[in-house]
């Protein structure tokens, strides 16, 4: 057991765990952030979607040791009131089914949209390869990507 | 006065604001449902019935009473009922109501029966609140109540003027006779039903509040992860937990069965506590592999059955002296359901009550079988729905909950049991594994006078739904099911049987009209002709529904009009009353198929949520194009070969073609959607590859034969 000092959604917490706990169990037991999900602990299905220092990163892949001074922005931090540009496009095309993804989904889409503002459909399923949707809403995914695309624009 | 203000950009549609006592200002909002005003505290609100609440303020509450595991069905039933209360969308907040069998029926997400099976009951309701409404104003006014209407939540005396809304009426109305036979709105006079509204709670998924099951968490409950047998066909010949024991965070180590649980005060502790587990496994029955399994299946394809599902005139005789003989057998792989959520429950028992909390798509059966693992009766076992990460039918299943009651009580704590990703996709429950053979007897004129099928599945129950199309069209018809017992367990998987019986069947009807030179959407529309004019024995689809689903597919699609290099293929199923027909277009790139387009044709009564009905059934075509391209479960010596989603293969973004849907306009009741989209699409996609290829595809997953979507 070691201490930690994480820096999640703007806020710095100390926390008490194994070295090898991976920073997605820590987010969900430790400090009570369960918006990142389980999905496969295996970094397949990008369901624990979280940004490290603005990079999409698979939060159950991520030793809590690998942390360190990283900015780490979780969905509960992604927009103070729920309303960034992807946030809105998902509600505007009415995307999930049964929604356990779309967090990781909404941070995946975020961290492409940051980096290339007019992604082609080509961009998209790359970036966008590594999230699993068992209900298969792919399309309505990408249609709110390209709607996002466009608020961030305007 | 506490005040919840929530404002959007400039484009936004709604603005909600939410004062105590000072009654309620809604204006529009990006979410034009009022799921928005859930958290904004309300004066107590008057109960109509076990779906309609009122609050003096104009707060609606509706109930939902079913699982939602991503049907969006917490936003339809809700729906049902607003309109027959004629009340503001905006102002309904919709709460997710706990197994109540004394207020609701049919608690259930399966068998696409929830919004068939609400879709009077749930009217009902809303109107009986809204003739409670009107009746304290004719009261309160002393005029007739016959004299006065209703208006988006307004109750109006046109002579008078009069008018009060639903808010201020609450309070007196919900103390009125219940009325009986309310009438209920003709179709055209819907004004919520057929529209398009957001799920309900679209706000709390995309900001991460949305609470699942595995987000459950109380006070002082233990996490728990359990191991099990590693083998279907094993057993626990002995424990040494010394090593877990002594790990930190571990907090108890229970042997039940043939399993042993590992509870603890965080989730990567009690993961890394069962690591340490010494456990020795012996054999315990048979241990079964893929290739026992096939050859099972093969063997019983051989045999007749004595007492067929289904015998219509005589098709063995038919089949002897036959002009030509087509035959084919089609290969299915047992399937994971491999919901994104893993299977978790929380259960705390005490000495003579059980509290379960959880996802689970039967929440009456997780009672009950919660209830014969504690030894009490199923009264004392309460059961609360979370919303699922995906069920897809392994949530109808009770195993998990009755697991975690079980453990609870051994461990006499509150439990939280998680499964991880690999305890769901090797410890539990599979699509059975199915063979079917069909066989075509045609004459010189190339008629088809017998079809016969037989199937052979393991623990399938019956692998067939006999009275398909063409059953009722076909002179001779014999069907014959075998099952096959095997340790692999089995259960529902998204329509059930359908899910693979539909690409035999629709795959062999496009053999028949390739082997007759007919085109296989004029093959179905003859055969539907002739079913209505000398129907054969009985069968279930209405045949002028049938036709105009099938008509309305080949129209949209453009069917036997594609530009040169696209190829069409086409399929038509009826499951749960709702009849499907779809066209799948492929294109050939270095002779590998790529998939262009989807197009399907739903006939499903009236629509409730368009928006929701699209969005379901584009999953139906994408669900069964993933496991018909990719999926496979595989088992050696009764070890699941595939473990996790690296090596089991889902649909991917990048696989994905676009979709297009329509329905067949009518003002029949409603039947289901969760299933019926998923089970012909992967014969109109091999039927489309064959048209492109030449190859008939007969096993699944295609990539078996080395193709892929490129």
């Amino acid at each position: 057991m070691a201490e930690f000092t994480l820096k999640v959604n703007g806020t710095k917490y100390k926390v008490e765990a194994a070295a090898d706990t991976p920073l997605l169990w820590i987010l969900r037991d430790h400090l009570g952030l369960t918006g990142s999900k389980y999905g496969c602990g295996i970094g397949q299905c990008g369901a624990c979607t979280v940004h490290v220092n603005g990079e999409s990163m698979r939060s159950c892949a991520l030793p809590v040791s690998a942390v360190g001074k990283a900015q780490v922005i979780t969905i509960e931090g992604l927009s103070k009131t729920g309303e960034h540009p992807v946030q809105q496009a998902w509600h505007e095309v009415d995307v999930p089914q049964c929604g356990y993804c779309q967090a990781g989904q909404i941070m995946s889409a975020a961290a492409l949209l940051k980096k290339n503002p007019t992604p082609s459909d080509a961009d998209i399923n790359s970036a966008m390869s590594g999230n699993i949707c068992r209900c298969g809403t792919y399309n309505r995914i990408r249609e709110a990507i390209h709607v996002a695309a466009k608020k961030v624009k305007s | 006065m506490s005040t919840s203000s929530i404002q959007f950009d400039r484009r936004s549609f709604l603005k909600v604001t939410a004062t105590t006592g000072g009654g309620m200002m809604l204006g529009l909002s990006w979410a034009a449902s009022a799921a928005e005003i859930s958290e904004a505290p309300f004066m107590e609100a008057m109960t109509f019935n076990a779906f309609v609440k009122i609050s003096p303020e104009g707060v609606i509450t509706i109930m939902s009473p079913n699982p939602e595991c991503g049907q969006n069905i917490k936003t339809a039933m809700p729906m049902l009922v607003a309109e027959e209360l004629d009340c503001d969308w905006s102002k309904v907040v919709v709460e997710q109501a706990g197994l109540d069998s004394t207020k609701y029926t049919r608690q259930v997400a399966g068998g696409s029966g929830s919004t068939p099976a609400s879709w009077k009951p749930l009217r009902t309701a809303g109107a009986t609140a809204r003739q409670m409404l009107i009746s304290a104003a004719a009261k309160r006014w002393n005029v007739s109540a016959s004299e006065c209407s209703t208006s988006n939540g307004v109750v109006l005396h046109t002579a008078s003027g009069k008018k009060a809304t639903y808010g201020e009426l609450a309070t007196e109305a919900a103390k009125m006779e219940v009325p009986k036979d309310v009438a209920l709105k003709a179709v055209k006079d819907f004004k919520i039903i057929g529209q398009s509204h957001k799920a309900v709670d679209n706000k709390k998924i995309f900001t991460g509040k949305q609470e699942f099951g595995l987000d459950f968490k109380r006070e002082g409950m233990l996490i728990g992860v359990v191991a099990r047998p590693p083998a279907f066909g094993m057993k626990i010949k002995s424990v040494n937990d010394s090593r877990t024991k002594a790990m930190p965070g571990i907090k108890q180590v229970i042997r039940f069965g043939n399993k042993v649980a590992v509870l603890g005060s965080s989730t990567w502790e009690v993961l890394k506590g069962r690591e340490r587990l010494a456990i020795e496994w012996e054999i315990d029955t048979k241990l079964e592999s893929s290739a026992d399994h096939d050859a099972k299946m093969t063997e019983l394809l051989g045999k007749s059955l004595e007492k067929p599902q289904r015998k219509d005139g005589d098709a063995l005789a038919q089949f002897e002296g036959a002009h030509k003989i087509i035959e084919s057998k089609f290969e299915a792989p047992f399937l994971p359901h491999a919901p994104m959520e893993p299977m978790n429950f929380f259960a705390d028992v005490r000495e003579d009550k059980a509290e379960l909390i959880g996802p689970t798509q039967n929440p009456g059966s997780a009672r009950n079988a919660a209830a014969q693992v504690l030894g009490i009766a199923p009264e004392k076992v309460s059961v609360m729905m979370t919303r699922m990460g995906g069920g897809f039918g392994r949530r109808l299943n009770a195993d998990f909950a009755a697991e975690a009651a079980e453990v609870s009580k051994l461990a006499k704590a509150p439990v939280k049991l998680m499964w991880t990703r690999e305890d769901d996709m090797t410890g539990g429950i599979y699509r059975p594994a199915c063979h079917y053979l069909y066989r075509a007897a045609l004459d010189a004129q190339g008629n088809v006078k017998a079809i016969h099928v037989r199937g052979a599945g393991l623990n399938v129950g019956n692998p067939l739904r006999e009275n398909n199309f063409p059953a009722g069209a076909i002179e001779h018809f014999l069907a014959e099911g075998h099952n096959q017992q095997s340790n692999i367990t089995t259960g529902p998987w998204r329509a059930p049987v359908h899910n693979f019986l539909a690409f035999a069947e629709q795959s062999f009807l496009d053999e028949i009209a390739e082997a007759t030179g007919k085109d296989p959407v004029q093959l179905r529309l003859d055969w539907l002709a002739k079913a209505e004019k000398s129907p054969v024995g009985n069968f279930p689809y209405k045949i002028d529904r049938f036709r105009n689903t099938i008509e309305l597919a080949a129209k949209k699609a453009n069917w036997g009009k594609a530009p040169a290099g696209v190829f069409q293929g086409f399929s038509a199923y009826f499951s749960f009353n709702t009849y499907v027909a779809q066209v799948v277009e492929v294109t050939l790139e270095a002779g590998q198929p790529k998939i262009k387009r989807m197009v399907c044709a739903v006939d499903c009564g009236v629509v409730i949520n368009p928006e929701h009905a699209i969005n379901q059934i584009e999953g139906g075509l994408v669900d069964g194009l993933g496991h018909a391209m990719f999926s496979n479960m595989t088992f050696k010596d009764g070890v699941p070969e595939q473990t996790n989603y690296d090596s089991y293969r889902v649909i991917k973004m990048g696989d994905t073609p676009p979709v297009e849907v329509y329905f067949v306009e009518n003002e029949l009741d409603p039947t289901g959607l969760g299933e019926p989209a998923l089970p012909p699409l992967s014969a109109a996609l091999g039927n489309a590859i064959f048209k492109a290829t030449g190859i008939r595809l007969r096993k699944q997953p295609f990539s078996l034969n080395g193709l892929r979507n490129v």
